[in-house]
Parts: structure tokens; C-alpha cells; sequence
């Protein structure tokens, strides 16, 4: 019997699922999916929003506000790549102008700090690439960039090291009520529960009507990207904000902390949870925005594509509540932007609202002494400097081999992120933790070797070596 | 610190060839950098043949072509690593390499061969829509798996980009038990060569689907269908044209790009059209005593013209350690006009000219009965006849320049002329 | 009447050309389309005797790699090649393997041997490189 399961390993699961490893708590956490991080977490617009956006009095304007203060603290402590770049708002026109003031008293209101509005002379000094016909700009200090899945994977990570358990492959497709707690179908499996905490992104309505009446829908809407090589990536220094119209909240381009470009999202209501294509059209829309803002970009230099579904809902704010008439079960639903910001600040609000609900109950929760804040360390190699790096091939020489060309990724640290609690077990789990086939190459040259390397740690066979999701094999057998 | 008086960046042909003629003109300590776990680079899993025609007069296939220049290098006691991957090359000639046994390497060269070749475009790149499974992979990638690791990568194959790996993919896939459904070709006219396109695709039936593109991918974890729509004249995809092939693997043959990061880490200048560096007549690029041949400084179609071009960009290494290349800063620049791309050197030096020079060109569209036509400032000094050229076959001219008087120094250009009446 | 469309690939220009079964003519065939003589030959070969050279794999044990790159020693009939391919699949040599060494004797009595196209050293690479 788990104390608490929170259902879906997202940045919003992650981290509930690591707040609440502070406690003494007999804690699971679920997902659907092959790894931690692979929904919405692993395709979004990686910003840390400074929080003007979000109306006065909402749910997103406080946890926005109270989350971006968090971020410095939390990266530090799981080792996440985050930089606070600041953010701009564009405004090309005099409607323009009006609009960013509106951000601006917004701002004030939801007390963000550090705003100001510039003009076109200290935006060409921050952004020597915009074109010059800008007329002002929001700027806002607090704005940052962050790597979202890096995060969410360091929190499962060090929940896990703090004693929570992760079961992955895990959809559930149940949920009954008994006399001590609820029973959760999940996979093959079934787990006892005495609270449950539904993080589960587009489809927190589903599970949650699997034992509720339905309170709200969750309409998955689609945003596309395009990420560009290392060789744009200076284009812009801070998070640059098309300005939010009636058309919808404005494309951004933004430098990514690993020094590419990023631009996007686009914004389309669709109709399957899963459809995360790109399109011609889409994809052809944030560039456009792009050559609009930009003195000059090159097309040529992108490196992939991709698209991430938000979980909007009618009320255009978080739904983070418990179930009607039950205080075991907690949603925490409709976690579109500004989600990423506000998780650290919903997982606080969350595990005080698990803390009253046990209480409730007559279930203790009281803090552990042995909680860790900080995960192991995790190991950039050209990052160390020269003597670091001989130190690390002296102890084992497998630094000294660069698997990842275009990266300069070793056998090292790819061997590191496999052995990891919540470590990697597929091409894309390895590349999201450390970065090997996410250069100019998208792993052609590497790949292989990366399975190789994989098959070997894991003790599978090659062939049986995923991309991703249980179905993605990538070789089908050996030839003759 | 080691120091030598030539470091090959690069064991592929280019590297090899370039390390070995190196040799021959009379350099000492060569020392070869390569990043994978062996010598020969791609041609280890070019196993079809068609290579050497030029070079042996025979034909081999690429790991016999490979082998005859490993077994020279070896036998001539030039020195290589393995396994080897060089971080950064510095205008100084100073390289920073690292590998398992050895640790950081600092190296001191008095020359250098960039001889990296080049990678494949990927799907990022061309913009495909449609979602992102497993079963997307460039067709190098697949040849690797295919010929040297020994695994099949799909079953149901179809695939983007008539180029040679393209076709050549179709023809070893089929032979290797998987279906493919067919080679669709953005352009009008295939990149690969007519011999290739009879004998990987003719011979299976595999059809050609010239004016097409990928206008979707579906399938959440694995590829499971596959859409191409022919294109308008703007490559726009047209509407109603699709044709949807289940199947499980899309192999993309896209095109390939010279790698030239360690290039820019030394701060090079690169030719905006070929990607590579901007050379020489000595194949030196704009940073005096650091070299570059092969795939890295233009893409080329015959490997046999990469070891051409090496041995010319080694005998001229040589020739800069034992101060024999003359640099008084006379240069005639060279370029590539209506209808020609680009021209590969990109600038000469008259004063090291010694009887002809060979000029390398790629033409941007299909002609029929042309000329080559070279010019100093106005005057044609050569026009030579064409019947056929395309893009996808490298063309070269070769020019007698010895006897310019200096002071006519002016640019050389090459252009193609329509020949009257054709 | 027999009849076929081809695509000369004895040079880059590649002639778009027909071959005619003509019991008068000295081949057994007209060609047409064809700009030289070499595009003439070749399409007569193609009509009566259409031959090609293979190129594929073998396994191998103990290599450094699963695989050892083979060729047949000279073209073989063009409609042999899958049968070719059967054959060729069944045979597994162990390394070391210089090239040239003949992995089979007369295919398929083609009188046409095939051949390593390289040579591989012993070496374990790592498990599961191991070919099954």
C-alpha cells in the first residue's frame, strides 16, 4: 500500500514526486510512457516565464510568479542547465505599444519584478538583430531559458534517490475505490493507494473521470517548432516574444541553453492526444514570424522539427483541486504555459494540500531527516576543465572516446546516464540526458554506437535496443 | 606536446591518399587522426563496386579500393591513431585530439590536411512533416548497419532522394529480403548516376517517382505509412497527387554537407556554395599550411577524384614544410558563372603553376550540347564541348595558365555557353 | 514482337534507347536512340545476355565486425541474383580473412567465384556484436 501515487511523470508529476520525497511518505509515481519527461515535458518552448501574462488573480499569475523565484535554487541543486536571459516583448506598432503596456500594469499587478518597457535605441542594444523598425519592447529580467525534460528527469532522478518508486510502461486504465484506499489498474499491474495525485497532462480529464464525475475536459491543443543548429544560435540573446494578439499569445525565438535557436509554437486545437506531427503549414508560420522580426536568419540551418500538445482547458487557468467530496484525490490538471514555471510552486501548493488531506485522514506525514537535495552530480565533459577532463580519463578511460561527434559526447558520460536511478534506456532517453545525436547530425554517425553502448550496459541485444516508446525498434533483425 | 611536420585530420581515401603521396614527396613524420575504429572511413561500407575505374583502371568495389591505400600507408610506416577524435585546430596548427589509451592529446604540426569528408542531411533540414518515429534514417546510416554491423533496418522500405547511397540502399535492401516500394525525387532528374539508377532500380522494378516529396509520416513509435505528392515547378507539394505507401522505414538520401567545423574552429573562410573550404592551386585553404581535400571541401561523386585531389593537396603539404611553395601574394581568383556552381580552386597562385591545372565544377541544371568556357578577364583561353552535363556529375577542365604574364593577373571565370543550333 | 526501352549506362549521357528482336540483323537486334557504337553493344547484351556483378555479405565469426564485404569475381546472369543471394547466405567463414580469398567456388556453376572484398582481423568486439 503506497501512501501516495501521483500519475504521470511530467514536469508536474516530477515535481510533486520529488516535494514529496521530503517526507516520510511510501511514495509511486506512474507514467504511460517508456521514460520520464515524454509528453508534453519533452516539447515545449523551454521558457521560464517572467508571469505577466496570466490574468490578475489566477492560479497561473501566483504559481508563475512563485515559481520563476524557485528556478535558480532548484537548477542548482539538480544540476539543470538554466540561464536568465530576460524577455522581450515586441511591439512593432502603435496597437503594439498599447498592448505591452497592458503586460506591463499586469506585470505590477501580479508583482512580477525587474520590468521595464524600452525603446527601439536599448532594444538594438540587446538585440542587434531585430529589425529596426520596433518601436519598444517589454523587457523583463526575470525571463529565463531552461532545459524542461533535463529537469523533469534530474527531479524523477533525485525523487527516486529520495525513495519514491518509478514504474514506467505504466498507463493506467483503472482506478476502483476500496474500504482502505484506491486499487489502480496500470499495465499488467495493480497498486494499492491511499491518495492519488493525477499530474497526467492531456489526459488528467480521463483518469480522473475514472472515479469522478466529470468537472472538465482537457482540449489537447498542438504547438509546432523548429530547432536550429548551434550556427543561429546567437541570433537573439533573450527570449523574444511576438506580441500576444486576438490570433493568439505570439510566436517567440529564443536562444535554448544548449546555444541553439528555437522558434515557435504554433497554436492548433486538434482532436488526438497523440498527433504530434508537424506540418507544412505550421512550420512555414513561425518562420515567416522569424523572417517578420529578424534582420536575417538562415532556413537552411535547422536541425529538426517537432511538436509538443498543451493541455488547455475551458477556464484558461490551472484546475488544482480536489475531486469533489474526496479528499484522497487531488487533480492537477490544465497545466499549459506558463506550466514549466509553475511547477515548482504548484508541487509546494500540492504537497500542502496532500499534507491537510492526510491529515484528514489520519495518515502521518512528517518531514525526513534524510532527504538529499541534490542529485549525483551530473558529468559534462567539455565543460571540465583540461585537468578535469585527464582526471576523468585517468579513472576510466571511456571519457577519453568521443561517441557523439557533433556534440563531443563521450562513451563516458553516455555510459553515466544509463547506470543513473531513472537512467536511461533507449536512443532518445540517452540523448535527452546527455545530448549525443541532438547536433547537426541527429546521431547518424552516432546512433549505432549509442546502441552499441546501450545493448551492452542494458545486457540486450542490439536489435532489441528502442528509439523511444515500446514500439520503436529500430532494427528488425540480422541479416542472412 | 608532439610534434610533426604533417597532421592528416581524417583516415578515409582523402586522408590516406594525401598522408601517403605526403610521404612520397619526401615529408617525414606524418601522423594520421581518425575518429572511427578504423581506416578507410565510408568506403568500409561501400561494398558495391564501380570505385577505382580511374585511379587502378580496374573496378573495385570500397572496401578494395580502401584496402590498397591502408596496405600502402601501413607499408610505408605512416603513423595513425584510432579511435582518435580531434576537438579543435587552432590557425597555429596546434590540434587538441583525444582518445581511450592516450588521454588529451596536444599535437604541433608545421601542416595540416583537413580531410574529414562530409555527413548526410538529415530530415530536419529538408522540413518533412508528420510525427517522428522510429524507422526515419539517412541511408548511410542504414548502410553502415546493413553492410558492416549486419542488421536489417525495415522491412518495408521506401525511400526519399534519388542519389547514389539512395539507389545504391534500394538495390541492397532488396537483395537483403526487405520490399522496396519505391525512390521518390524532388528534382526532375535523379542525382545518381544512369548506371546506378539501371541497375539498383531498373533490375528490381522499383519505381522512381521523379517531382515528389514526403508530404507526411505516421505512426507514433515506428514508421507506418509514408505520403509523397508530386511538386509544382516551385517544389510546392501538389494537392490530390498523394500516394500513401504503408510501410515501416523511410531511408533519406537527401543530399551530404562538408563537415567543416574543425575548419571554422581554425577560422577558415568557407565557399558559400560548396561548403568547404575556399582553396588554393595547392588545395590550401585561407589559413597558410593547413590543407584540405576530399568530401570536406566539395562533395564529390567519384571517389576516385578524391584521391586525385588529396595527393595533390599532400604533395603540396610537402612541398610547404620544405618551403618549396612560393606565396608572394600573387593570386588570381577564380569563379564559376551562368551556369556554373562553383569552381573548386576557388584561387590560384601563378607563380607555383607547373604545366596544367586541373579546375573541378559542378553546373546547376541538365544541358545538352554545351561549352566549357574558361576566360581571363575577356579573352577564352580554353571552350571545350560538353554533349551532357548535370548536376550530379562533377565536371573538370584542365587549363594551361604556366604562361600568363603577371601582369595580366586578372579573374579567372568558367562558364557554360549553349552551343549554336543545339 | 520483342521489344525493349533502356537507358544506355555505358556513359554519363545516358542515350534513351530501343532494342528490336530482328532476326535479320547481324546481332539478332536493331537499336536505335543510341548515340555511339558502345551504346549498341550494350544494348544488345542487355537483350540477349543482361549480366551484372553482386556484391553483398557474408557472416563472419570472430571478426571485428559481423559482416565481411564479398563480390562475385565477374557478372553472373542478372535473373541469378536472388538465387545468388541465397546461396551466398548460407556460408559463414571464420577470421582471420585476407582479400581476394575465395568464399565460394563456381557459384551456382556461373563459373564465377566469390570473393572477399577485404580483409578482416580477429577480433572480439563487444558482446553483442557477436553474431548469433
Amino acid at each position: 500500500m503506497y501512501d501516495i501515487t501521483v500519475i504521470g511523470a511530467g514536469i508536474t508529476g516530477t515535481f510533486i514526486a520529488r516535494e514529496l520525497s521530503k517526507y516520510d511518505l511510501n511514495i509511486l509515481l506512474l507514467d504511460k510512457e517508456n521514460d520520464v519527461a515524454n509528453g508534453t515535458t519533452k516539447a515545449n518552448s523551454a521558457i521560464v516565464h517572467a508571469g505577466y501574462d496570466a490574468a490578475e488573480g489566477t492560479l497561473k499569475a501566483k504559481f508563475n510568479v512563485r515559481g520563476n523565484e524557485m528556478f535558480d535554487e532548484i537548477c542548482r541543486d539538480l544540476d539543470v542547465p538554466f540561464k536568465r536571459v530576460g524577455s522581450l516583448v515586441t511591439a512593432f506598432n502603435h496597437e503594439e505599444m498599447e498592448t505591452i503596456r497592458c503586460l506591463y500594469q499586469r506585470g505590477i499587478t501580479n508583482g512580477v519584478p525587474d520590468m521595464k518597457i524600452i525603446n527601439q535605441e536599448e532594444i538594438m542594444e540587446l538585440e542587434g538583430n531585430i529589425k529596426e523598425d520596433i518601436q519598444g519592447a517589454l523587457y523583463a529580467k526575470t525571463g529565463g531559458i531552461v532545459g524542461p525534460w533535463e529537469l523533469a528527469i534530474a527531479l524523477a532522478e533525485n525523487a527516486v534517490e529520495n525513495g519514491v518508486e518509478l514504474q514506467l510502461n505504466r498507463p493506467v486504465t483503472a482506478i476502483k475505490k476500496g474500504e482502505e484506499g484506491y486499487r489502480i489498474t496500470a499495465g499488467n499491474s495493480t497498486y494499492k493507494t491511499k491518495i492519488i495525485i493525477n499530474c497526467a497532462g492531456v489526459y488528467a480529464d480521463q483518469i480522473d473521470q475514472m472515479i469522478n464525475e466529470k468537472t472538465f475536459e482537457i482540449l489537447p491543443n498542438r504547438g509546432e517548432y523548429n530547432l536550429f543548429d548551434k550556427s543561429m544560435g546567437n541570433l537573439v540573446n533573450t527570449v523574444v516574444f511576438g506580441c500576444p494578439s486576438a490570433a493568439g499569445k505570439g510566436t517567440v525565438i529564443l536562444p535554448t541553453v544548449h546555444g541553439n535557436l528555437l522558434l515557435g509554437p504554433t497554436a492548433e486545437p486538434i482532436d488526438n492526444k497523440e498527433d504530434t506531427r508537424t506540418t507544412f503549414e505550421g512550420l512555414t508560420t513561425i518562420n515567416d514570424h522569424a523572417r517578420d522580426t529578424l534582420k536575417q536568419i538562415g532556413f537552411s540551418e535547422v536541425i529538426t522539427s517537432f511538436s509538443g500538445i498543451r493541455a488547455k482547458v475551458e477556464t484558461k487557468d490551472f484546475i488544482i483541486e480536489k475531486a469533489a467530496g474526496k479528499e484522497d484525490f487531488i487533480n492537477v490538471a490544465g497545466i499549459d504555459s506558463p506550466g514549466l514555471t509553475a511547477a515548482p510552486a504548484i508541487a509546494e501548493y500540492v504537497t500542502e494540500m496532500a499534507k491537510e488531506s492526510a491529515a484528514s485522514m489520519g495518515m502521518s506525514f512528517n518531514k525526513k531527516e534524510t532527504f538529499n537535495n541534490r542529485r549525483t552530480p551530473s558529468i559534462h565533459f567539455m565543460e571540465l576543465s583540461r585537468k578535469e577532463q585527464e582526471g576523468l580519463i585517468e579513472k576510466d578511460s571511456r571519457f577519453g572516446r568521443v561517441i557523439c561527434r557533433c556534440e563531443n559526447i563521450t562513451e563516458g558520460e553516455i555510459v553515466d546516464v544509463i547506470n543513473r536511478k531513472a537512467g536511461a534506456t533507449t536512443l532518445d532517453g540517452v540523448k535527452r540526458r546527455a545530448r549525443p545525436g541532438s547536433g547537426r547530425c541527429q546521431g547518424g554517425f552516432c546512433a549505432p554506437r549509442v546502441m552499441e553502448i546501450l545493448a551492452r550496459e542494458l545486457n540486450v541485444e542490439m536489435k532489441d535496443v528502442l528509439k523511444d516508446g515500446l514500439g520503436s525498434y529500430i532494427l528488425t533483425e540480422q541479416t542472412k | 606536446m608532439l610534434n610533426y611536420e604533417i597532421v592528416v585530420i581524417g583516415g578515409g581515401p582523402a586522408g590516406l591518399a594525401a598522408a601517403i603521396e605526403a610521404k612520397k614527396n619526401g615529408a617525414k613524420d606524418i601522423l594520421v587522426l581518425e575518429r572511427d575504429m578504423e581506416l578507410g572511413g565510408i568506403l568500409q561500407q561501400c561494398i558495391h563496386n564501380g570505385f577505382g575505374l580511374h585511379v587502378f583502371k580496374e573496378e573495385l568495389t570500397g572496401p578494395e579500393y580502401a584496402e590498397r591505400f591502408i596496405q600502402e600507408l601501413k607499408d610505408m610506416g605512416i603513423e595513425y591513431k584510432l579511435d582518435t577524435m580531434v576537438l579543435e585546430v587552432s590557425r597555429d596548427k596546434k590540434i587538441r585530439a583525444m582518445n581511450r589509451e592516450e588521454g588529451i592529446l596536444n599535437i604541433h604540426a608545421k601542416a595540416v590536411v583537413l580531410a574529414m569528408g562530409c555527413r548526410e542531411r538529415t530530415r530536419g533540414a529538408i522540413r518533412i512533416p508528420g510525427t517522428r518515429p522510429a524507422g526515419v534514417m539517412t541511408a548511410g546510416t542504414a548502410q553502415r548497419f546493413v553492410n558492416m554491423e549486419g542488421y536489417m533496418t525495415g522491412k518495408r522500405v521506401l525511400i526519399l532522394g534519388s542519389g547514389d547511397i539512395g539507389l545504391i540502399m534500394a538495390r541492397r535492401l532488396t537483395l537483403e529480403g526487405a520490399e522496396v516500394l519505391g525512390v521518390a525525387e524532388l528534382m526532375p532528374f535523379s542525382g545518381g548516376l544512369n548506371r546506378n539508377i539501371v541497375q539498383c532500380l531498373e533490375d528490381y522494378d522499383i519505381p522512381l517517382y521523379l517531382q515528389h516529396t514526403v508530404v507526411d509520416i505516421e505512426g507514433k513509435d515506428r514508421v507506418e505509412a509514408v505520403t509523397i505528392a508530386q511538386v509544382d515547378d516551385r517544389y510546392k507539394p501538389i494537392k490530390g497527387t498523394e500516394k500513401r505507401f504503408d510501410c515501416d522505414t523511410l531511408l533519406l538520401s537527401v543530399g551530404l554537407i562538408p563537415e567543416n567545423e574543425l575548419s571554422k574552429s581554425a577560422g577558415i573562410t568557407l565557399d558559400r556554395i560548396t561548403a568547404g573550404p575556399n582553396v588554393n592551386e595547392a588545395m590550401e585553404t585561407s589559413v597558410e599550411g593547413i590543407f584540405a581535400c576530399g568530401n570536406v571541401v566539395h562533395v564529390h561523386d567519384l571517389v576516385d577524384w578524391v584521391t586525385e585531389e588529396s595527393r595533390k593537396a599532400g604533395r603540396n603539404a610537402a612541398r610547404y614544410v620544405s618551403g618549396a611553395l612560393k606565396n608572394t601574394g600573387n593570386k588570381i581568383s577564380v569563379q564559376g558563372i551562368k551556369g556554373v556552381r562553383y569552381v573548386v580552386p576557388q584561387e590560384i597562385r601563378p607563380e607555383n603553376l607547373t604545366g596544367k591545372t586541373e579546375f573541378m565544377m559542378r553546373v546547376d541544371g541538365v544541358y545538352q550540347n554545351v561549352k566549357l568556357v574558361a576566360k581571363i578577364g575577356e579573352e577564352v583561353i580554353r571552350s571545350v564541348k560538353r554533349r551532357h552535363v548535370a548536376p550530379g556529375e562533377m565536371e573538370n577542365l584542365m587549363l594551361d595558365l604556366g604562361n600568363i604574364d603577371p601582369k595580366n593577373l586578372n579573374n579567372l571565370t568558367i562558364e557554360l555557353v549553349q552551343e549554336e543550333g543545339a | 514482337m520483342e521489344k525493349k526501352e533502356m537507358i544506355c549506362i555505358v556513359c554519363p549521357v545516358g542515350c534513351h534507347m530501343e532494342v528490336v528482336r530482328d532476326g535479320k540483323s547481324k546481332d539478332g537486334y536493331e537499336v536505335s536512340g543510341n548515340q555511339c557504337l558502345r551504346g549498341k553493344v550494350y544494348g544488345v547484351k542487355e537483350m540477349s545476355n543482361p549480366t551484372r556483378v553482386l556484391t553483398t555479405t557474408v557472416k563472419i565469426r570472430e571478426g571485428k565486425l559481423p559482416r565481411l564485404p564479398v563480390t562475385t569475381k565477374g557478372a553472373i546472369p542478372k535473373g541469378m541474383m536472388m538465387e545468388a543471394m541465397k546461396t551466398i547466405n548460407q556460408v559463414e567463414v571464420k577470421a582471420p580473412v585476407k582479400v581476394g580469398r575465395v568464399i565460394i567456388k563456381n557459384l551456382l556453376n556461373t563459373g564465377v567465384d566469390v570473393v572477399a572484398t577485404r580483409s578482416m582481423e580477429e577480433e572480439a568486439r563487444s558482446q553483442s556484436q557477436k553474431v548469433s
